[in-house]
């Protein structure tokens, strides 16, 4: 009792951790909820206190509730001050619990956006990894578009730990920002090569996802994805890229071709069921995309089934279940190698799995024949009684009818059995699948003309007994059948053997229980059958009794005349006058039967679901168009229950004919008669349509009455199908036996066969005659309809907007097109001073980095032609945009430049270097050339496929090959400008460097004072050469790092200046004192990082090195040596280039906004220390100069007045810089205020240097 | 791609849930239910493919499971998966907890939800398989308890002495334990991968 006090109190003292709150749910069985409601409360005094591990440990327990379903959304701030946490236990549980809960309607989400950024750029490799789970599961839109350049440049990230989960996560970036996916691609590609296989793996996975969705633009990898699937061997990365494959192959067939061996071989030496059933399904794929016509592919067909039979047969239910699906896809293209293993998948219909039964009945579509049918839809009857589950039987329902149903009744040979499986199939309970009995039932009645009378019959006997099916409401689904019924009996009812019958059941009392829409055709088709009645009775001189059915009709009509629903009301209504005015008639003795019967005259024909869509709009109608302006919303028209068949829409303007008069009536009929003679799509009625009915031997002695007696447990009066198989074997062994005859007689004279015996002898199965001769109607399409038979595509697609050209971008000679500007992503740095026409260095390097991927051109022309006018597209694009105006002025520039032969030695060894690109042989890259590389598979010479094929180059002797030429020079021409272009900008970037700014000299070229505001600004990059020398070039940005104070980030990319693999690589620096190289744990002071990456010729690729500086007061300069090996042909050579790498004041400064307020409070204060500059001959518009300093030199602006800004800049160790800037005539002046004045001065030194050296 | 995974017992209680889409609580509950009707009437030796559960996917997701003793391991993918690698996942991931937990049991998924999911993290990210590698796996998050250590952990020792205060004295907790002595066998199956 005492231990229990004091537990009490220290139960106070400290909270509950996730344990305890799991153990006292577990104690609280009976009370659970009021037990956790009091949790909850306690979690929320948790959450209000300071203390960061009680608040973690809150989120930790809010996490498990949330589990048991309980919503948590009210605490996502405090998940985010979790997730904030220094401490990586804290912030593990934070992102947890995020990646739990938040998602994208999450409002406090936005707030993540730059702890989620700091954790990404975080030392600690695990709170990277923390931070990209958490995104992966929760990033949004927003999120996606503000860190997708951070994330890419977590791809190159020296861990493989974080490398693969960067590569993932970019595919959900991806997703939700579009956009970021063209720069980041050659990226993504990059990483299909890396030395770790996790990343290669992640690499590989992110590729397959996108190419699944749209597969065309990755096809120009398939070389790639081949080269890794025939060295791979991990079997997660090969059976990723087999499906790939699988996706890619019905897009290029060669790449089938090529794929068929290498996958054979798989199939045969692997061992793993996973790869080897993957193997199988791409296999499949391949020989669906060839055209079946090829011999040689047999085997491999053969080849597969075997395979697929090992695996049906096996005790695994798992490959039993996987064969059997594989099996299905054989199924749709090569159905005969398929139905040979019958025996097996039938076996299979009878297992215990219900997974397995379904692949099994997916099977059986194909596996029927007319020989079969009748027996294996026996096999799915005896299936359907036995199944328990509803589920499971509705899919074997649906099944029947598909398979009795395929390709217009292409199986079934007798009509009669078709129709009792259908009526048996009405004695299922509660299927929801009425619908589709019934509109089979309609269809067959009405396109099987010779069926008429027997449907009729049978259906007349449902309505009989239509108590059964529409007894209870859980059969709801079943009394769908009885629109068909009673529909088909009113239409038909001339082969009614007792219409009076069939009236009496459709009118009795209990059919107000129905649903509306068939009480209404049940109305409709009484007055049909009472039409019928009329003219019996007539012609037999019965006028009593048919002035008692007509008066049994008004006695019955009022039921529905009081229905609910409209439908039925009006319809009732409506015939019961006329039936009233009918009894007038006969009052007077007036033969009333011809005129009644009128009404109905007329055929019905089935009518294609899709005809209507298919109506061509005539020329000038509007059909969006208003005929008359709407009147005011008063008027609403009472909606019509939804018809569900098409034949019955015709119907509804009938009642309306009672009106007209008996001439009218006549002459339209003749109208309607003419029109039908002149129809070609109207099929007349065939002058004897019993006939082929009765003279089939072994059906027409099958007296229906006769049947109902046989089978008194069963609804009364239908006849089971199963009598029909019998029936149907005797009659085909009949059939066997007059034909063998008949070839005894006939073996001499071969001509003068009936038509049926021509093609007898083709198939076995031909020899099965129907039945019933049958002449199935078929469908009626308007006139002219239009062949669209593509259906819409989801415009909602999710992936379609990822649905992106990449082909440009990787390979592809000169119609390479570049990352436009409105393509960078969005980059954190130097935001605030931004504007459009800054390109950020990122995107520089991409850019550059895809330059020299350029291979061969061997592009179609079509190809090229496309592209091209996408360029012009783009151009014209850019015409809009701010910056145009100068680009195009510099092209032009460029142009005159070389026209002027005015080119410097540097610009002719690159003109060079592009003549090379161009010419077709003598590339290294060979592999990546698609056509190329499809061409080199032994490709059996099919005439359609010629023109797909590549040809080479150097064959210019044919006059399209010429025309291609000029096609050729005439973009390389184009593609030397840009060439040139780029090159001029990479040329300013050295010359800057040289301390020489070409931009400002464009500026002034350019500029002009009256319009500077509107004037864009050149490309700036703060990348400075740091070393080169013949195999490599390195460029450098120094930036610090936000998150500490004594860390900078040196960001270098190495460039491949030679055609050599570039491997190997280490980068090392001699720390000072101050300046130290951030090295692995354990590893040395002299060691070198490993650069993660290996540089294929012509490839680039970024670096970042971590440092951590002291004392910021003063620039430094640390040397560095790179070395690399160089792998040629003949063997690898060790090489090394030393470098300098100059840590500017500059570059500890970071961007940071600041308020005008603020600016001025800290203006006030006197902690700062006062120091000038004037830069004299300035002569750029004052905002290129604002935007140099903001870009340059990391500073924001603050406030800008005319001629005069006040700008601002932190030191990542928090000095505050201030600067007020003030243009003169020719001249700038700098005041500037800082509270560590030796970096101040040094600062202003490099701010003059940056200017003095561009004018 | 990966849509959901689920692991819950015999009795559909769940054990660990992660959904790579966004579903609301009462939906993932939902889900949950109807998978576990689903699964929970399936014998043993039927295969471990599932189609439908109208919830959670449509004609182009299946659900893959696999049951060790207690527990239902569920996952629900799309058609980028392959079946048989699924199945092997799974059997990384419990081999995966049965490393990390030293014969992992219902319990052990009871108490510890968080190390779960911080294990599952290190396999599955975003409905994308990260690594399949089992001692790669196992390395990762030991190094991350290891870093959680260093820091003192979550409750630190005071929290840890309470805890034992309260267990001393509360003789129904073990009553309640007591199905736990069920080790999920993890059965030494011959991958497919």
């Amino acid at each position: 009792m005492a231990l229990k006090m004091v537990k009490g109190s220290i139960d106070r003292m400290f909270d509950k951790n996730l344990q305890d709150l799991v153990r006292g749910i577990r104690n609280h069985k009976e009370d659970e909820a009021k037990y956790i409601s009091t949790c909850i409360d306690e979690i929320k005094q948790e959450l209000k206190q300071d203390n960061i591990a009680v608040k973690a440990n809150a989120v930790c327990k809010l996490t498990y509730l949330q589990m048991l379903g309980y919503d948590v959304s009210w605490a996502a701030f405090n998940i985010i001050e979790v997730m904030s946490s220094s401490k990586f236990t804290y912030k593990r549980i934070g992102y947890l619990a995020a990646s739990q809960c938040f998602h994208e309607g999450t409002d406090v989400i936005m707030l993540t956006t730059n702890q989620i950024r700091k954790d990404l750029s975080s030392p600690n490799q695990y709170d990277t990894g923390v931070a990209l789970t958490g995104l992966s599961c929760f990033v949004t839109p927003d999120l996606a578009r503000d860190l997708a350049n951070d994330i890419m440049t977590l791809m190159s990230h020296t861990k493989p730990y974080i490398r693969k989960k960067a590569v993932l996560i970019m595919y959900k970036v991806f997703l939700k920002y579009p956009e970021s996916l063209r720069p980041a691609f050659p990226r993504l590609k990059e990483k299909l090569e890396d030395p770790d296989p996790g990343v290669q793996s992640a690499a590989v996975n992110v590729i397959c996802e996108l190419a699944r969705r749209n597969p065309k633009n990755y096809l120009s990898l398939a070389p790639l994805f081949f080269k890794l699937m025939t060295s791979s061997t991990n079997n997660w990365v090969l059976i990723k890229i087999i499906k790939l494959f699988g996706a890619l192959t019905p897009l290029e067939p060669r790449l089938g071709k090529k794929l068929i061996e290498p996958l054979t071989n798989l199939i045969h030496s692997t061992s793993a069921m996973s790869l080897l059933y993957e193997c199988v399904n791409t296999v499949i794929a391949v020989l669906i995309s060839l055209s079946s016509g090829m011999p040689n592919h047999s085997a491999s067909i053969q080849l597969c089934v075997q395979k697929l039979r090992i695996l049906i047969e096996d005790s695994d239910q798992n490959l039993k279940y996987l064969g059997l699906l594989a099996m299905s896809k054989i199924l749709k293209t090569h159905p005969k190698s398929v139905q040979s293993h019958k025996d097996l998948i039938l076996q299979c219909l009878d297992d215990k799995d219900e997974s397995i039964r379904l692949r099994a009945l997916d099977l059986l579509y194909g596996m029927v024949s007319k020989k079969n049918l009748m027996e294996i839809v026996k096999k799915l009857m005896i299936h359907v009684d036995k199944a328990e589950g509803t589920t499971y039987r509705d899919e074997l329902l649906t099944k029947i009818i598909d398979i009795c149903s395929q390709s217009n009744y292409q199986y079934i040979t007798n009509f009669e059995w078709y129709i009792s499986i259908l009526v048996e199939l009405t004695r299922l309970e509660g299927t929801r699948h009425g619908h589709l009995i019934a509109s089979q039932m309609l269809d067959v009645a009405i396109r099987v003309k010779a069926i008429r009378g027997f449907a009729v019959a049978q259906m007349a006997m449902l309505l009989d007994n239509a108590h059964l099916l529409a007894g209870n409401t859980q059969r709801n689904g079943i009394c769908e059948v009885l629109y068909a019924a009673a529909w088909i009996c009113g239409e038909f009812s001339e082969h009614l053997e007792d219409p009076l019958q069939t009236l009496e059941a459709m009118l009795r009392p209990k059919v107000t229980t129905l649903p509306g829409h068939i009480q209404a055709v049940y109305v409709q088709n009484a007055v049909k059958l009472f039409a019928a009645v009329l003219t019996r009775r007539e012609t037999a001189g019965e006028k009593q009794a048919a002035q008692e059915t007509t008066e049994m009709l008004i006695e019955k009509l009022p039921q529905f005349v009081q229905s609910a629903d409209l439908e039925v009301q009006e319809r009732a209504s409506c015939i019961l006058q006329l039936v009233k005015y009918i009894q007038k008639l006969q009052a007077k003795e007036v033969s009333v039967a011809e005129e009644v019967t009128a009404l109905f005259a007329g055929e019905l024909n089935p009518v294609a679901p899709k005809a209507q869509k298919k109506v061509p709009v005539p020329e000038g109608l509007d059909l969006d168009a208003w005929i008359n302006e709407p009147p005011s919303e008063s008027e609403s028209e009472d909606e019509k229950p939804k018809a569900i068949f098409q034949e019955d829409e015709p119907k509804h303007s009938r009642p309306r004919l009672t009106e007209l008069d008996e001439q009218e009536l006549a002459r339209r009929r003749e109208a309607r008669k003419q029109e039908q003679a002149n129809n070609p799509f109207y099929i007349k009625s065939s002058p004897s349509p019993q006939k082929s009915y009765q003279d089939t031997p072994g059906v027409d002695h099958i007296p229906v009455v006769q049947i109902d007696l046989t089978v008194p447990l069963k609804v009364p009066g239908m006849p089971i199908s199963d009598q029909y198989l019998k029936l149907e074997e005797e009659r085909r062994l009949k059939q066997k036996q007059e034909k063998k005859d008949k070839k005894k007689k006939k073996k001499k004279e071969k001509h003068g066969k009936s038509r049926r015996h021509d093609s007898a002898h083709t198939e076995s199965e031909e020899d099965i005659a129907p039945a019933q001769r049958v002449d199935i109607v078929t469908e009626e399409m308007p006139e002219n309809a239009l062949p669209s038979d593509e259906d819409d595509k989801d415009s909602n697609d999710p992936y379609k907007a990822l649905d992106i050209d990449l082909d440009n971008l990787v390979s592809g000679g000169g119609a390479y097109r570049p990352l436009a500007d409105s393509e960078k992503l969005p980059v954190r740095t130097h935001r605030p001073s931004r504007t459009e026409g800054l390109k950020s260095p990122d995107v520089d390097t991409t850019a550059e980095e895809q330059r020299p991927k350029k291979s061969k051109e061997k592009d179609k022309k079509k190809d090229k032609e496309r592209k091209k006018s996408k360029e012009e597209k783009k151009k014209k694009k850019r015409k809009k945009s701010a910056p145009t105006e100068e680009l195009e002025e510099e092209e032009q520039q460029h142009q005159g430049e070389q026209a002027e032969d005015k080119i410097s030695t540097e610009d002719t060894s690159e003109a060079k270097e592009a003549k090379t690109n161009d010419v077709p042989a003598a590339v290294p890259t060979e592999a990546s050339d698609l056509d190329f590389w499809l061409a080199t598979a032994p490709v059996p010479s099919k005439p359609q496929q010629q023109p797909l094929e590549a040809v080479p180059l150097s064959e210019p002797e044919s006059p399209k090959e010429s025309e291609k030429d000029q096609e050729e020079s005439k973009s390389s021409k184009h593609k030397k400008k840009k060439h040139k272009k780029e090159k001029e900008e990479k040329k300013s970037k050295k010359k800057r460097h040289r301390s020489e700014n070409v931009e400002s000299e464009a500026a002034v070229h350019n500029g002009t004072a009256e319009e500077e505001e509107e004037e864009p600004l050149p490309p700036m990059s703060n990348y400075c050469l740091l070393a080169e020398n013949s195999y490599i070039k390195m460029v450098y940005d120094i930036q610090g790092n936000l998150q500490d104070g004594s860390q900078v980030v040196v960001s270098v990319i190495f460039e491949n200046n030679c055609t050599d693999f570039l491997k190997s690589m280490e980068f090392n620096v001699l720390d000072s004192l101050n300046t130290r190289l951030v090295r692995p744990s354990g590893a040395s002071v002299h060691d070198g990082i490993a650069v993660p990456f290996q540089l294929p010729p012509g490839v680039s690729n970024e670096a970042r090195f971590v440092f951590t500086v002291q004392s910021i007061v003063m620039p430094q300069k640390l040397k560095g040596t790179l070395t690399f090996i160089v792998k040629t042909e003949d063997g690898s050579t060790h090489e090394k280039l030393d470098f300098k790498l100059h840590f500017t004041c500059t570059s500890y400064l970071i961007t940071t906004p600041c308020y005008s307020d603020a600016f001025a409070k800290l203006l006030e204060s006197e902690e700062l220390k006062v120091n000038a500059l004037k830069l004299d001959s300035i002569n750029m518009p004052f905002h290129h100069l604002l935007a140099k300093i903001c870009f340059h030199h990391h500073f924001s602006v603050v406030e800008r007045i005319d001629s005069c800004a006040s700008m601002y800049s932190r030191s990542i160790q928090g000095h505050h810089v201030c600067l007020l800037v003030k243009s003169g005539d020719n001249s700038v002046s700098i005041d500037a205020k800082c509270n560590e004045p030796s970096l101040l001065s040094h600062v202003l030194e490099e701010i003059k240097q940056t200017f003095t050296t561009a004018s | 791609m990966i849509k959901a995974i689920l692991v819950f017992n015999n009795h559909g209680k769940p054990r660990l849930i992660r959904f790579y889409q966004y579903f609301p609580e009462d939906m993932q509950q939902q889900i949950i239910r109807e998978t576990f009707h689903l699964v929970s009437k399936r014998d043993d030796n039927v295969c471990n493919f599932l189609e439908g559960g109208s919830l959670i996917g449509g004609s182009d997701y299946k659900l893959i499971y696999r049951h060790y003793a207690t527990l239902y391991f569920v996952f629900c993918v799309d058609s980028s998966e392959s079946e048989l690698g699924i199945l092997d996942l799974i059997q990384v991931f419990v081999e995966t907890l049965d490393k990390c937990f030293e014969n992992v049991c219902e319990l052990d998924l009871i108490f510890h939800m968080d190390k779960v999911h911080y294990i599952l993290q290190e396999v599955v990210m975003g409905g994308m398989v990260l690594e399949t590698n089992m001692n790669e796996i196992v390395g990762q998050v030991e190094n991350q308890s290891r870093l959680e250590k260093s820091e003192g952990g979550l409750s630190g020792a005071p929290a840890r002495a309470v805890s034992a205060v309260k267990n001393m004295n509360l003789p129904e907790i073990p009553r309640n334990i007591n199905i736990g002595d069920i080790n999920i066998k993890v059965p030494n199956l011959s991958p497919f991968v």
